[in-house]
């Protein structure tokens, strides 16, 4: 904005009067920027790598080989293994259902799916407590057919597919919008099947949409922390994820420990981010593609 | 022919004959939504309300109550316009100039979506402790930043920063260089152009920013919880407390508060909703 601003009033001006008044502004505003993002996130990102080998890699290896710390990645896994796949096939339905239909109340259903965005993790899970814990609604029930799901696994993954519920359908629904129904609608006509136009049209076209709302739901899975928090009873080997394993080593004052699993953890993060990037550039150049 | 036979068996056969003839991919995700979202939500209203108005209300105005919605939503309400300045101006900055290390800082921005909780929370509060990094700058000047009031502002100030930033820099992308430049030509300032020109089509996708960055910022716990010390009247905030009454076994508190939250974080939800349908409308 500044440098055709000061090209359009001072035309006169020399190329390096030019640059040089473009130039006080943006620095300003690009060093305040940057500025703000070092104090908030930068550098507590880095610091996590840096206390996670500060005494070297060997003792952070030894960390890892800690029983506790490996059954909270085995946890972690098994919850994210339940529940991705699930949350991908319901959002899968309920995007199709969403983006291909009209129907009553459609624009509700839309903004119900955020709720689980828009709650706290505790409140989330407090609400599993109340419906599946020794009181709740199916405690009575439960109890007599001695199922434990809070305090026990099932209410962990319970509490992370309401986390991460809206994830898949969040990223289809547009993307299937988008791709429209002439592709299936021909497909039809030439007599496939249902399961072979879903399999050979629809998922070719939706599928980095679709492993961008896989990626993200991957990530909140294995990072959740509120919702299993209140769900689990933090017990050390039996129902410790690895984010709760983070905040109980530090609170035994481990901090050691906790950084070589935060650091695990922040090492995800970074992954996401840049399969993310990478997504996101595919999708991108398939659109300039179509526009071209 | 099935038609006319449904027809005359009573209403609930009918919708029981409907729902069945529905074919699986609408039952799928009806009754998922039901189980999984609608149900849980039913539940904690209907467990508030077995309390009575009397008790409830004497419950959700206790004075622990109250300090920590102050301590919550004036926090999060203070952490959400600070991370609405500077997620313009970032926005800006990422859209409107080029530098190096552009593109790894527009993606670094995502970060506090991917990072968990409990890491973000654990690496504030060593680099805001007396003795962190940035901490160490302000104990000199008598401020103790982590474990205070200041640590959940931080915290909060983390996990929304992402917010403002998605929603604003579409829109700053799509505006048109042309409208500012003809403002430049009939002899605008820099000050102007942006207040009059640049600044009103944005704030539709601003304001619903910083209502996303807010609602973030109430709900959340897993940063918070360690970078405070979770002290009542001091730096307790609601989220921690309903923690803090389940783990005491006190159900009809956890679930009161609990009902206070989830009632004004869908409040909220419909705020963002009708922000985003003025958004549209601007565009």
């Amino acid at each position: 904005m500044a440098s055709t601003g000061s090209t359009l009033k001072t035309l006169p001006d020399t190329p390096a009067q030019k640059v040089k008044r473009y130039d006080w502004t943006k620095i300003g505003l690009i060093a305040l920027a940057v500025l703000y993002l070092t104090l908030i996130l930068f550098i507590p990102a880095l610091n996590v790598f840096v206390q996670a080998f500060s005494k070297g890699i060997g003792p952070f290896f030894a960390n890892l080989t800690e029983p506790a710390f490996q059954n909270a990645v085995r946890l972690t896994l098994i919850i994210a293994a339940i529940a991705v796949p699930i949350n991908t096939v319901f959002g899968l339905c309920a995007a199709w259902v969403i983006a291909r239909k009209r129907f009553p109340g459609r624009a509700l259903v839309i903004s119900i799916l955020d709720v689980p965005f828009s709650v706290s993790p505790v409140v989330a899970g407090l609400m599993i407590v109340l419906l599946y814990g020794r009181n709740g609604w199916f405690g009575p029930f439960l109890n007599a057919h001695d199922i434990k799901i809070v305090f026990a696994l099932p209410g962990m993954i319970l509490a992370t597919a309401f986390i991460t519920l809206p994830f898949v359908a969040r990223e289809v629904i547009p993307v299937l919008e988008e791709a429209g129904t002439d592709q299936e609608e021909a497909a039809q006509t030439l007599g496939a099947k249902n399961w072979q136009i879903f399999w050979r049209v629809t998922l070719p076209s939706i599928r980095w949409g679709l492993l961008y709302g896989v990626l993200l739901t991957n990530a909140r899975a294995m990072g959740e922390f509120g919702a299993i928090s209140v769900v689990s009873g933090n017990i050390a080997n039996k129902t410790q994820t690895l984010p709760l394993f983070v905040e109980e080593s530090y609170k035994q004052y481990q901090t050691e420990s906790a950084y070589s699993a935060a650091v695990l953890l922040a090492f995800l993060a970074v992954v996401t981010l840049v399969l993310k990037e990478i997504l996101e550039r595919k999708t991108r150049i398939k659109q300039i593609k179509e526009e071209a | 022919m099935t038609a006319t036979t449904s027809h005359s068996t009573p209403t609930w056969r009918n919708w029981f004959g409907v729902v069945s003839r529905l074919p699986w991919i609408w039952i799928v995700p009806t009754a998922y939504l039901a189980v999984m979202l609608l149900l849980p939500t039913i539940a904690l209203f209907l467990k508030a309300s077995t309390e009575g108005p009397v008790r409830f209300w004497s419950i959700a105005t206790s004075p622990v109550a109250l300090d920590a919605y102050r301590v919550t939503f004036g926090t999060a309400l203070v952490t959400a316009f600070i991370n609405g300045i500077f997620g313009l101006l970032i926005a800006w900055v990422l859209v409107r100039y080029e530098f190096p290390f552009r593109r790894v800082i527009d993606a670094a921005v995502d970060l506090p979506f991917a990072l968990p909780t409990s890491v973000a929370g654990l690496t504030l509060a060593t680099v805001y402790s007396e003795n962190g990094w940035i901490g160490s700058l302000f104990a000199p000047l008598g401020i103790k930043l982590a474990f205070t009031q200041w640590g959940v502002a931080i915290a909060m100030l983390l996990i929304s920063l992402p917010f403002v930033v998605r929603t604003v820099q579409p829109v700053l992308a799509d505006l048109e260089k042309d409208v500012e430049e003809a403002a430049w030509c009939l002899g605008a300032s820099k000050f102007q152009t942006f207040w009059r020109v640049v600044l009103p089509p944005i704030i539709p996708a601003a304001l619903t920013g910083v209502a996303l960055g807010f609602s973030r910022a109430v709900g959340e716990y897993g940063s918070v919880v360690i970078v405070s010390s979770n002290t009542p009247y001091k730096d307790l905030i609601a989220p921690v407390l309903v923690f803090q009454r389940l783990e005491q076994y006190d159900y009809s508190g956890a679930t009161v508060i609990g009902a206070v939250l989830l009632g004004l974080s869908l409040a909220l939800l419909v705020l963002i909703n009708l922000l985003q349908a003025w958004g549209r409308r601007y565009g």
